[in-house]
């Protein structure tokens, strides 16, 4: 076990500068995310700690040992690939032992070693079996029982479960999560996808176009979105955008978007005449029938069981408000929508940073 | 009856497409087989149109079972097709990772690559024939004006160096057939498992090893299988550059079915020989095809 740190590490291809000078230090045992869209240098920058992608500028460290050109065979890594990447003309018990095989391990200590990896995978009853005769969750844990028969320094994830279907999604997700807590092995875990890195992560890490736009704890970085590109990446549905300008009304500060009247605090460091996005979770827009607050149409009602999604017309913009409740109001019925003024999110529509709301 | 004329009846419109297919492939491959399958019972000469009709019953095969000449050259055809296939999968493996190397100029080295398959093996063996040649041949004058041997050397003579020059030119011409089929191959071979061996702690010899090397076995193997039957029939870069010499060292199964069938113009005994010589294709072909379903067994359908 090990931490990693990466400073100012750089990426080109050719002339295309892909990475742009990423730091990051990951402290020892942690499960660490590498979260955004397609093409934002995440598989990049994990394929460098791996060591199957060269380091353009900066450094790469795995304990205190700079590994930047370091053969991968010899960082103490394990890495789990997208499309498992397994031997095919091994059996599932050849696949798990082959790191141990390659290091002369004695018999007795590989058959120990397959037996324990297998029992924490329940893999045992397809040790003899060959990949193709497995199904793709019963590979992606053939593919995660030969990375922890190294008992490696750091586990690479690259995005294992997006071949899998919904539901085994899910249980793979538990199963890695379990095998962290109990093998304590510092994680880097690449996904696009945000519930995965919500519902692992230690720590989650945005990026986007080869520079990381935020880090920090999945709940923080979902309560304080450092700018607007991480409030729109994480959360689902979408946290709701609506542009407008600051405005005095009676003294006090608001958001004027369209013909609508926006509540904030009052301790926002804004100014009067200032171009501001204003955010708003759907869970923090009360949906009211003859209530007070912003009048919007119902347009779609979506029941998902624990809660109910109503997607709304508010002057003009799609909105999207969540309730636990059970909600069964007509489409094309008026209500009203009240924000919670502790949850509203203001963001600069220059530089797009998060504003200060006090 | 009544049933096969009602099976005729409803099958009528597919049997009538499928009719002519049908007595083309019996006229063409069916007849000569079982007319040259006849002749090697009988004692028939090329010279001696009646002799077609003489029966000797198995006299022939056992005439080439105590053919101390037929077994020799069927060992030496073994010997050749085992050196020969050896030599073309090493160096077709060999040039195949080279070229999958190259990321400039790739296409133009495939298309160069095939060159040696273009041209005709009369012609392959009419070229090596000269370029062997001990008083005009290339191969001499360069080895004198480098000064390494002062004497010429007597590729065509010398019966382990005849042995050792058709199998040259038999490598040069066919080692491309090879070569291509293990690059489509490395085509097609997938990435990712090449990365987790090196994760794992292979180094590049042990991918190549492990990873590499049994991803690409059928590919080897539907080139063997090929190759092996090319070679059992091996008979017209042979036949032009010794002959079957010289004094019958580099005598093969076919060159000597075909002097026993038209030079010594008894057509039946060389039948005979042909159907003992099938043998020998049959068990290659077998042999290598049994190989690649293994190979195969556990590859693909990812």
């Amino acid at each position: 076990m090990s931490s990693v740190t990466i400073s100012k590490v750089k990426k080109n291809y050719g002339a295309i500068e892909v990475l742009h000078g990423i730091d990051l230090k990951i402290e020892d045992g942690q499960f660490v995310v590498l979260l955004g869209p397609s093409g934002c240098g995440k598989s990049t920058l994990l394929r460098m700690l791996a060591g199957l992608e060269a380091i353009t500028a900066g450094d790469i460290s795995i304990g205190n040992r700079i590994v930047n050109d370091v053969h991968p065979k010899d960082r103490n890594i394990a890495m789990v690939f997208q499309n498992y990447a397994l031997y095919a003309h091994m059996t599932v018990k050849e696949n798990i032992a082959f790191s141990m095989r390659l290091k002369k391990t004695a018999n007795s200590i590989v058959d120990e070693r397959v037996k324990w990896a297998s029992e924490i995978l329940s893999l045992e009853p397809y040790l003899e079996r060959y990949p193709k005769e497995l199904s793709g969750g019963q590979r992606q844990r053939v593919a995660m029982g030969r990375a922890i028969v190294r008992n490696p320094d750091v586990f690479l994830f690259d995005e294992p479960l997006s071949n899998l279907d919904a539901k085994l999604r899910v249980q793979m997700r538990t199963e890695i999560k379990e095998l962290h807590q109990k093998l304590k092995t510092t994680t880097v875990y690449v996904t696009h996808d945000q519930i995965e890195a919500m519902t692992m992560a230690d720590i989650v890490v945005i990026m986007r176009d080869g520079v990381i736009e935020q880090s920090g704890k999945p709940l923080d970085i979902y309560d304080k979105p450092a700018n607007l590109f991480v409030a729109q990446f994480i959360g689902s549905p979408g946290m709701n955008l609506l542009e407008g300008e600051i405005v005095l009304d009676k003294k006090s500060k608001i958001v004027k978007s369209g013909n609508l009247s926006l509540p904030i605090p009052q301790s926002s460091k804004v100014e009067v005449g200032q171009k501001v996005v204003y955010g708003i979770r759907p869970e923090h827009l009360k949906p009211k029938m003859n209530g007070q607050g912003l009048p919007a149409k119902i347009k779609v009602v979506e029941p998902t069981g624990p809660e109910t999604h109503l997607y709304l017309d508010l002057d003009g913009n799609e909105v999207c408000s969540t309730s636990r409740e059970r909600l069964e109001w007509p489409v094309d019925s008026d209500i009203n929508l009240s924000p919670v003024l502790d949850n509203v999110h203001l963001f600069d529509a220059k530089t797009k940073l998060t504003i200060d709301v006090g | 009856m009544k049933k096969i004329r009602q099976c005729l009846r409803e099958h009528s419109v597919p049997l009538a497409l499928l009719a002519p297919a049908v007595i083309i492939i019996l006229l063409v491959v069916l007849l000569p087989l079982i007319f040259s399958f006849y002749t090697s019972f009988t004692n028939y000469r090329l010279i001696k149109p009646e002799t077609l009709w003489q029966w000797i019953g198995l006299r022939n095969y056992q005439r080439i079972m105590g053919d101390w000449a037929f077994w020799v050259a069927f060992g030496r055809t073994v010997l050749f097709l085992t050196i020969a296939l050896n030599l073309e999968m090493l160096l077709g493996l060999g040039l195949a990772l080279l070229v999958n190397r190259i990321t400039w100029g790739q296409r133009v080295m495939r298309t160069i690559m095939m060159f040696p398959m273009m041209f005709s093996p009369i012609l392959v063996g009419f070229q090596f024939k000269y370029m062997f040649n001990d008083t005009i041949g290339v191969v001499n004058n360069a080895l004198q004006s480098l000064g390494l041997t002062h004497e010429a050397i007597p590729f065509l003579v010398d019966r382990w160096l005849a042995f050792f020059s058709i199998s040259i030119a038999e490598i040069w011409m066919s080692t491309s057939i090879f070569a291509i089929l293990i690059l489509a191959g490395l085509f097609a071979m997938p990435r990712d498992p090449i990365e987790a061996a090196r994760v794992d702690g292979c180094n590049n010899w042990q991918v190549f090893r492990h990873i590499t090397l049994p991803f690409l076995m059928p590919f080897i193997y539907i080139a063997m299988t090929i190759r092996s039957l090319d070679v059992a029939r091996a008979y017209d870069v042979v036949d032009v550059m010794t002959g079957g010499g010289p004094a019958g060292r580099t005598e093969l199964l076919w060159t000597l079915i075909a002097r026993t069938a038209y030079d010594d113009a008894r057509m039946g005994r060389a039948n005979a020989m042909a159907y003992v010589s099938i043998l020998l294709s049959i068990f290659f072909t077998w042999f290598f095809f049994r190989k690649l379903m293994q190979a195969r067994k556990h590859l693909g359908a990812f």
